[in-house]
């Protein structure tokens, strides 16, 4: 190969190097900051701030669901198998929200630890199957990440 | 030898000529296989068994996902061939490339959100680490053909936006990896290269028409554009002044 | 294989998801045919462009021969 050639393949090699590991030591830095919610662990074990705006994500513990009658407001528990948080809300859930399912939570961590939702999101999975398949494989109807959870009981 | 093929590719009259009859057949090919892959996700793939037909929109959202980043690879190791090689046809790619995948993945940010919505609850996450990566790419897209317009010197235009696009590579990896790496709102990858898929085949075989559709669709507005973009260079020169007033550009 | 819609109506409402699922796929090939077909308008241009300097450049060597 040309000197010269080398020169700028090896200039281009250097440049994909050095911003690779600026991005991998800017990821690793900011790790925490780039997930989108906190799992239910990590706020019961105090790690997440209390009365500031924050995210939470797991799974909706089965026969969790309460609603108040009268109200708009639903009370539930998310969890990631190790620890459980109690979420109270009054928004309207989307539809792809169910016991067994994973939901993504805006709102705030009260004095009582109690998650105080303001925005509640579905998290689907990337399996994609018509109903009678779904019936025919008897596979209980929910995402991947949720399935075989010990709920922790 | 082996490698005259590659120095021909830096003749943009031999490119240009070589080329001339394949943009009919893939303009036919793609224009069949999204007909065909379209009229079967939306009609005849079966309805989803939780989203129901909203998971419709996957038939053109994962293939423009697809071709927003296979866009990006080719935009950048062609930046990459013009910088080392100076070859002129690399740079001529490289260009034409920029404004398809900008368009492309605006695309799959728009379809993202139109699906988010009836699915997630929400139209826009910006803090989720798949979308804002995926914005990260559509701002480097931008960033090429900003700085392609901004210089009256088309050799330090191909120079600095060949920098910007390898530079950018490494959004690539972080894009795969933003599903897995961090918690995030999105699903994961549906088709992976390794092991199988995690969708039933009935849905599966019209989603692979419509990915074979739009690859074909992405190589026939890629070729034409960068054919244009020959003619507008090399107008100096004596074949495509014979072509010009031969009426055999078009 | 059979159609999953038991009427046209039925088709495009998809069940409530209907908008959604067409105004994605209106979007998406409507900008799909401009990315095809920009590139035959800049190449007509193109050759406008270059007839045109090439009717002025013959204009402009007729008009030296009738000065000289």
């Amino acid at each position: 190969m040309h000197p010269v050639r080398k020169q700028r393949l090896i200039f281009v090699l250097f440049l994909v190097f050095f911003a690779g590991a600026a991005a991998a030591l800017f990821g690793f830095a900011l790790r925490e900051n780039i997930d989108l919610f906190y799992p239910p662990s990590k706020i019961v074990a105090g790690q997440a701030p209390v009365d500031k705006q924050i995210r939470a994500g797991g799974c909706v513990l089965p026969g969790s669901i309460k609603r108040i009658e009268n109200s708009m407001t639903k009370n539930f528990i998310v969890t990631d198998g190790i620890a459980n948080l109690a979420v109270t809300t009054d928004v309207i859930l989307p539809d792809l929200f169910g016991e067994g399912e994973s939901a993504v939570l805006t709102g705030k961590l009260n004095g009582d630890g109690v998650f105080v939702a303001t925005q509640v999101l579905a998290k689907h999975d990337e399996t994609y199957m018509p109903p009678e398949v779904a019936d025919n494989l008897n596979t209980a109807d929910h995402v991947k990440t949720c399935k075989g959870l010990d709920y922790g009981t | 030898m082996g490698w005259q093929w590659f120095h021909r590719l830096g003749s943009p009259r031999w490119f240009y000529e070589k080329t001339g009859p394949w943009v009919f057949w893939l303009g036919l090919a793609a224009l069949i296989l999204l007909a065909v892959g379209t009229l079967w996700g939306l009609g005849f793939a079966p309805v989803e068994r939780l989203q129901g037909n909203s998971y419709r929109i996957i038939y053109i959202h994962l293939p423009l996902a697809f071709l927003s980043m296979a866009g990006y690879y080719i935009m950048a190791i062609s930046g990459a061939i013009g910088l080392i090689w100076k070859m002129k046809l690399a740079d001529m790619v490289m260009k034409s490339a920029a404004p398809i995948g900008a368009v492309l993945t605006f695309l799959a940010l728009f379809t993202g959100a139109v699906w988010g919505k009836p699915t997630w609850g929400t139209w826009f996450e910006w803090r989720d680490p798949r979308i804002a990566s995926t914005m990260l790419l559509f701002f480097l897209y931008l960033g090429v053909i900003a700085l392609q317009a901004s210089y009256q010197n088309q050799q330090m235009a191909d120079r600095f936006s060949a920098i910007l696009a390898i530079v950018g590579t490494v959004n690539i990896p972080i894009m795969y990896g933003s599903v897995y790496w961090w918690n995030s709102l999105h699903q994961g990858a549906t088709i992976k290269f390794t092991g199988g898929t995690s969708m039933h085949p009935s849905m599966l075989y019209p989603l692979m028409v419509m990915i074979a559709g739009f690859y074909c669709f992405y190589a026939y507005a890629l070729l034409k554009s960068v054919r244009a973009e020959v003619l507008h260079r090399e107008y100096r020169t004596q074949w495509v002044k014979d072509l010009v007033s031969s009426n055999r550009a078009v | 294989m059979d159609f999953q819609f038991e009427s046209f109506g039925e088709f495009l409402a998809m069940n409530g998801h209907g908008a959604y699922v067409w105004a994605c796929f209106a979007v998406t090939f409507a900008l799909m045919l401009y990315l095809a077909f920009a590139p035959d308008i800049r190449v007509r241009q193109f050759i406008r462009q270059q007839k045109r300097l090439e009717r002025r450049m013959a204009a402009a060597r007729s008009g030296e021969l009738e000065s000289g």
